[in-house]
């Protein structure tokens, strides 16, 4: 894999400043690899983009992050992979603990057949961090406020969640996964079922994000990672083939295989 | 770096052959204006200079279409890494030829009425300048289209060549004019011309430096 030459944050100068830490993980299906020893740092201070074609693994490695992965029966995950120096594959790990810890959005906005109010107050009652309904309301509006949902939905939080617009589910969604005060986000392909002015919405609302949780996107769409990351890793075959910073990736990318990839020259 | 892969969209691969393509047709043209000016400035043709001039709207016709081709490729193909660098450097490399194109012009404009035959007789320093110009342009379109970041270093490596000339032959105008007052005028226009071969130099440069940008995608160094 190649580090970019102007990355601030290289792997062998890893620090406390990296909130994620991943180190030679490798995750099989079965007898297949799907991740072949892959090392990345990432910090609260940039997002993340992870781009590569399909099946390259970028989606596996994400779900590592929140261990979504130990819901397939055949997956299996080596490496170590740390959040905040804390091994999360630890035995003692608390899976619940951590995706509340590790948010996550999808493809395809999901929100719970609920209102608006209680998509976004279910997390964090179940986590217990509300003592009363004044602070469970606070907490609901600060959601929807930082995913910028507050204006269009304020009047109407007892209408279902699911009668909202694809861009409106979506950020339901980021409330829904912001409610219970996460310190990391991923996003897997968030805005691949938006039109262009909902996924200009979600891509200000990363940007309005940035550095108050580590945020990893996986996407399709390069120009969107050109957009919204600062950092960018391309994946292929399994493997991290360079990582570097976003203006650097897309300019003057060291490796052969992510121009290609980048600039369509790809199979 | 490039793999020499054709993008999955052939018609992006036609608009970059096209584009290099033009810009290869300019910088023939540039130099054949380069070299004409300076054979109807030592032969006093007024004929040929002329033409140079009128060919001078050919240069710039391809300079818009080039243009219009690259900001359309640009808004068409969003393009990445060498393909952006390449259609950035394009952009430059045609308005620097254009410039080349008009510096010729320049000097076809100031034949015809000169009487300093004495001058380049006795010193064939702006004869030299001019074939070094030219040169510096064929080698700096040779690497464009064979994309050598060697040739590219060779030409900026000549415009020292042209520079010292320049300084040599300032100074040798300012001793005409002195011995002979009556000719400052004429001398001045050579004066010009001079300084149009030396500009012509250092648009070659940057043609060079933009096509070493396009091959390393880093700024060519400074020796």
């Amino acid at each position: 894999m190649v580090e970019q030459k102007s990355g601030s944050n290289t792997i062998e100068n890893s620090d406390s400043t990296h909130k994620i830490t991943a180190r030679n993980v490798n995750v099989f299906y079965d007898a297949k690899q799907a991740i072949n020893d892959v090392s990345i740092d990432v910090d609260m201070e940039n997002v993340t983009a992870f781009i590569g074609p399909s099946g390259c693994g970028k989606s596996t490695f994400l779900r590592t992050i929140n261990r979504m992965n130990d819901t397939i029966p055949s997956a299996r995950v080596e490496g170590d992979i740390r959040l905040d120096g804390q091994n999360i594959y630890d035995p003692a790990m608390d899976v619940v603990q951590l995706r509340a810890r590790v948010g996550m959005v999808f493809q395809k906005p999901n929100p719970f057949p609920k209102s608006i109010y209680d998509n976004v107050a279910y997390g964090p009652k179940i986590h217990g961090l509300a003592a009363n309904k004044g602070e469970l309301d606070i907490i609901v509006e600060r959601s929807l406020q930082r995913a910028g949902l507050w204006g269009e939905v304020k009047d109407r939080l007892s209408d279902s969640g699911t009668a909202l617009s694809g861009g409106q589910q979506q950020r339901l969604c980021i409330a829904r996964a912001i409610a219970v005060d996460p310190e990391v986000i991923l996003m897997d392909e968030p805005c691949s079922a938006l039109d262009p002015i909902a996924t200009a919405k979600i891509e200000e609302l990363i940007h309005e994000l940035r550095g108050k949780y580590a945020i990893i996107i996986v996407t399709h769409n390069m120009q969107q990672a050109a957009r919204v990351s600062q950092r960018t890793a391309f994946f292929h075959l399994g493997t991290l083939v360079e990582f570097g910073e976003t203006s650097n990736i897309f300019t003057n990318p060291q490796e052969t295989r992510t121009q290609d990839y980048i600039t369509g020259r790809y199979g | 770096m490039n793999s020499g892969n054709k993008h999955t969209l052939s018609a992006f691969d036609e608009e970059m052959d096209n584009i290099r393509a033009l810009i290869s047709e300019m910088g023939s043209r540039a130099e054949s204006a380069v070299e004409r000016a300076m054979k109807a400035l030592l032969n006093n043709d007024s004929k040929l200079a002329k033409q140079v001039r009128a060919d001078d709207k050919i240069i710039d016709n391809l300079e818009t279409e080039v243009e219009r081709i690259i900001v359309q490729t640009i808004a068409l193909r969003a393009p990445m890494a060498d393909d952006l660098r390449e259609l950035v450097a394009a952009m430059k490399i045609s308005a620097v030829i254009e410039r080349i194109g008009d510096y010729s012009k320049n000097i076809a404009k100031r034949v015809g009425n000169l009487k300093t035959e004495d001058f380049l007789t006795d010193n064939n320093a702006l004869q030299r300048m001019g074939e070094i110009a030219a040169e510096m342009v064929s080698t700096a379109m040779e690497a464009y289209a064979k994309r050598d970041i060697d040739l590219a270093i060779a030409v900026t490596r000549r415009d020292d060549d042209v520079d010292q000339l320049y300084k040599e032959l300032f100074v040798d105008f300012v001793g005409f004019i002195a011995k002979h007052p009556e000719a400052a005028n004429e001398v001045a226009h050579l004066l010009f011309i001079s300084k149009n071969l030396e500009r012509i130099g250092d648009h070659s440069t940057t043609c060079a430096g933009m096509i070493y940008f396009t091959e390393t995608g880093e700024n060519l160094p400074d020796d």
